[in-house]
């Protein structure tokens, strides 16, 4: 067993999890603590690395830039879309059968869509870092997976902060536990909800850009990364974005494993078959409520 | 002595650090009333789900009829004889009131029998229960359109259909005016007379203590007090928690 | 109606139907035909758990796989037998092989059937969502799998040439519309009887409230099992003859998202409380594909099922047969 390569891809895989728990983040709000089964996310995901990729091909600024810039108009997209789900499904008291077809819809139609304007090549961005690597004796961190890492794991930072500390923040951790207590505090539930979720959604933009960085984009890529966000959810627990994070690099590091001593081809595989062996063996996760 | 219906020994049941049941002893005899009671939150609703078999426990014994059932999934303990209405009714939305009886009637009466019941025997069985329950009139028509009351009379008509030794009755008079309550206690006795051992689980003190003939209180998920209904309504614990001067 | 009337009916219709076509005497016509059929009996199979028992499986494409590639492999095996079986067995295998398709359906349905008891039984215990994404987990990892398995071609894809024409019917595709105008008799008289039965009232409550079936005495697991079984295997059944039909089979084709969307889209559209349902949707959207994908293109054929899921799942829940039961007034259909 070759040391370098071993240990290169566990770094890979280190760089790559944090990623995948940016890409995941959206989720564990959606689905851990609002009980939306968003299967659309990486739609949402994809459309953030379309637009990333306009901007960068056009005028050549950053994307992780463009996605920051682009944060409110997904914030208004997620408000929208739960306001859709909320009239439609929820307040009707709907089976869960529609909101799953709904959202299924919805990430298919997206993907669709994006075919349709862009067609099946690949896209990919153009940034100063993009190709380098930082050195440290054997340990090589190529920049185009440092950076989105980095910023991933800052992201997640506040959003723990922000989950932990702010009035907003901790009425969103309480609506999913106790949805009376808060209107008894004068706190309307399903606005919380909508914020919840629209923040879910601008998260998307920004796991979007990462996502165009470290390798290329066409449409149906989403479709793999729906396996890894469910499989990172399920190990790491519902509603723990702590558990979220240490599951993604879980994940990351056995997928860069698997791919570099078996091929990549596998990569899909490793996600699902943890997602269905969590499912039969621990259904809760590590840190599961 | 004989053995009771219903025995449950030292019951513990944990949501992650929360104890919702601890140490929970209580006895059911064949044919008794027995009424439940406590503030909300004390555990009632878990105990309900843990005799049936909805939830699990983590400590504690549950036998019923000799048998221990703590194994058993929610229907098979169904069909040996167990048998609850939810709190909330939960009625089948999309069948009608009848077909509603239809369910327990196949999946638990026919069941356990091993031989099926006819098309017609089913329609002859669901008319008597709707009957028992007043019913009758609205066999065809759908659970949305129904009252309340009705909506809890479905509800227990549901459970009695399954042919059940011990019927928990899970609040079924919340919410209710004061002759509805009255008519769902009679109700309750008429099918206690019949032979069905029935627990009731309450906060109307009146109907409690018109159906009860022991009464226990369940505080913070521990018994506090298990006896005559006379006496434990004056059970200076029971009141300071529970009943008020 | 009692059920053999109503097979004797779908058989007439059926024969005429065929024969209606055959003596119109355009090939094009059984080709576009038959991937309605197959559609009726996807959507079908789908509506069966999805619709009767309320647990949505998004991974039809890799129970219309299975079959697929069970007949790419029997097909295989059958054209070189003395490559894969031992001497002592050969003459045997020889003497069975190549199957005739009918046989290779049947071998299909049961191991897709099984890959189903196997997916349920891990997950059916949780939450129907659980259940959701882990259909949609096994159709990346058959997908996967197959891709890496180069007896039946891998990435590249494998051919199965039949033969040109059929006694009795004439061209192989009117043997293959034949066959999958059998299979949607077939699973168009199970969903019914279904409906009608004991087992369909079990398959409602867990629909309608799985907590209080299990109260009731419905052992919830094993229906679900069951219909989980039941569905895949019809699924499997109509991916069967699809290497016949279309000739290549690469994974791309047969994984094909139209499959995920459309089994999903039909029932929904058409109404998943009645056996009706699937079949209305069946027809509808499969035709208007087969028209838009010659006259526009079949990327925004696909748009067109997405955004009319979308639309029926938000404004008409029930469906179009939904929504002719509440114009007429059918209150409680049964």
């Amino acid at each position: 067993m070759d040391f370098t390569l071993l240990m290169n891809a566990v770094i890979a895989g280190l760089l790559l999890g944090a990623f995948y728990a940016a890409v995941t983040a959206g989720i564990s709000i959606s689905f851990g603590m609002l009980d939306v089964v968003n299967i659309a996310h990486p739609a949402f995901i994809i459309l953030g690395s379309y637009i990333a990729y306009i901007v960068n091909t056009h005028y050549g600024v950053d994307p992780i830039v463009v996605a920051f810039v682009a944060l409110p108009a997904f914030y208004a997209l997620g408000a929208a879309v739960y306001q859709i789900f909320y009239v439609s499904f929820e307040k009707r008291g709907q089976d869960s059968l529609r909101g799953l077809a709904f959202f299924f819809g919805l990430l298919f139609v997206t993907e669709v869509f994006l075919v349709l304007a862009f067609g099946v090549d690949y896209r990919s961005v153009d940034a100063s870092y993009i190709g380098a690597s930082l050195r440290f004796g054997i340990i090589e961190l190529p920049y185009r997976l440092l950076v989105p890492a980095v910023v991933s794991v800052a992201m997640f930072a506040g959003l723990q902060l922000f989950l932990g500390r702010t009035f907003i923040g901790r009425a969103v951790m309480a609506v999913s536990q106790d949805p009376l207590a808060l209107r008894l505090m004068a706190v309307d539930p399903t606005r919380i909800k909508r914020i919840a979720f629209a923040i879910s959604i601008a998260t998307a933009s920004l796991a979007g850009a990462f996502l165009i960085i470290i390798q290329p984009v066409i449409p149906s890529v989403g479709r793999d990364y729906i396996g890894r966000i469910f499989a990172i959810c399920v190990l790491g627990g519902l509603g723990s974005l702590p558990g979220t994070l240490i599951a993604a690099i879980l994940l990351g590091v056995i997928e860069s494993i698997t791919s570099t001593f078996y091929g990549p081809s596998w990569a899909p595989a490793v996600s699902f078959g943890i997602l269905l062996l969590t499912l039969a063996v621990r259904p809760s996760g590590l840190f599961g409520r | 002595m004989s053995e009771p219906l219903l025995k449950i020994e030292q019951l513990g049941k944990r949501f992650g650090g929360f104890v919702a049941l601890d140490s929970v002893d209580l006895n059911v005899a064949s044919g008794e009333r027995l009424g439940l009671i406590g503030p909300n939150g004390s555990g009632k609703s878990t105990l309900v789900n843990c005799i049936c078999g909805t939830l699990r426990n983590e400590d504690g014994k549950v036998s019923f009829g000799g048998a221990q059932i703590d194994g058993l999934i929610a229907h098979e303990r169904t069909r040996l004889g167990l048998a609850r209405s939810f709190q909330l009714p939960r009625p089948f939305h999309t069948m009608t009131v009848a077909e509603n009886l239809h369910v327990p009637l196949i999946y638990t009466v026919g069941a356990r029998s091993g031989h099926h019941l006819s098309a017609a025997d089913l329609d002859a069985r669901c008319m008597e229960l709707l009957a028992l329950v007043a019913l009758d009139g609205k066999a065809r028509q759908m659970p949305r359109d129904l009252t309340q009351v009705e909506m809890r009379k479905l509800e227990l008509a549901r459970a009695v259909a399954a042919e059940p030794k011990l019927l928990i009755a899970d609040e079924a008079m919340a919410g209710l005016s004061h002759s509805e309550v009255e008519d769902i206690v009679k109700l309750l006795i008429r099918l206690n007379e019949r032979g069905i051992t029935i627990i009731m689980i309450e906060h109307i003190m009146r109907a409690v203590m018109a159906f009860s003939q022991r009464l226990a209180v369940l505080v913070s998920g521990k018994k506090i007090a298990d006896g005559k209904p006379d006496d434990v309504i004056k059970d200076k614990d029971v009141v300071g928690a529970y009943l008020g001067t | 109606m009692r059920t053999p009337l109503f097979i004797l009916i779908q058989a007439v219709i059926a024969v005429a139907l065929y024969l209606a076509m055959h003596f119109f005497g355009n090939d094009y016509l059984f080709f576009a035909g038959y991937t309605v059929l197959q559609f009726i009996v996807l959507s079908t199979a789908w509506n069966i758990l999805g619709g009767y028992c309320g647990y949505v499986n998004f991974g039809s494409a890799g129970f219309f796989a299975i079959g697929a590639y069970t007949s790419v492999c029997l097909f295989t095996i059958g054209q070189a037998p003395e490559d894969i079986f031992p001497a002592a067995i050969l003459p045997a295998m020889q003497a069975i092989f190549p199957l005739p398709v009918p046989v290779i359906i049947v071998i299909a349905g049961i191991m897709a059937g099984l890959v189903g008891l196997g997916t349920g039984y891990l997950t059916l215990r949780l939450r129907g969502v659980f259940f959701a994404i882990a259909t949609l987990a096994l159709a990346v990892v058959l997908q996967t799998l197959i891709v890496n398995w180069s007896f039946v071609g891998g990435s590249r894809g494998a051919y199965v040439i039949p033969a040109n024409t059929v006694p009795v019917f004439g061209p192989y595709i009117q043997y293959l519309f034949a066959l999958m105008l059998l299979l949607v008799i077939v699973a168009l008289t199970s969903a019914r009887l279904i409906e009608r039965s004991r087992l369909g009232v079990g398959f409602a409550t867990i629909r309608d409230d799985e907590l209080a079936a299990e109260a009731c005495g419905v052992p919830t697991l094993k229906l679900k099992l069951i219909a989980t079984v039941l569905s895949g295997a019809l699924m499997g059944m109509a991916g069967a003859p699809f290497p016949f039909y279309i000739g290549y089979t690469e994974p791309g084709s047969v994984f094909d998202l139209g499959y995920a969307v459309n089994t999903i889209a039909m029932p929904m559209i058409g109404g998943t409380t009645s056996w009706a349902g699937p079949l209305i949707g069946a027809i509808l959207l499969g035709t208007l594909q087969q028209v838009a994908t010659v006259t526009i293109s079949s990327a925004v054929n696909l748009l067109l099922v997405g955004l009319l899921l979308i639309g029926f799942v938000i404004v008409a829940p029930t469906g179009i047969v939904g929504l002719w039961q509440s114009w007429f007034g059918k209150g409680a259909k049964r």
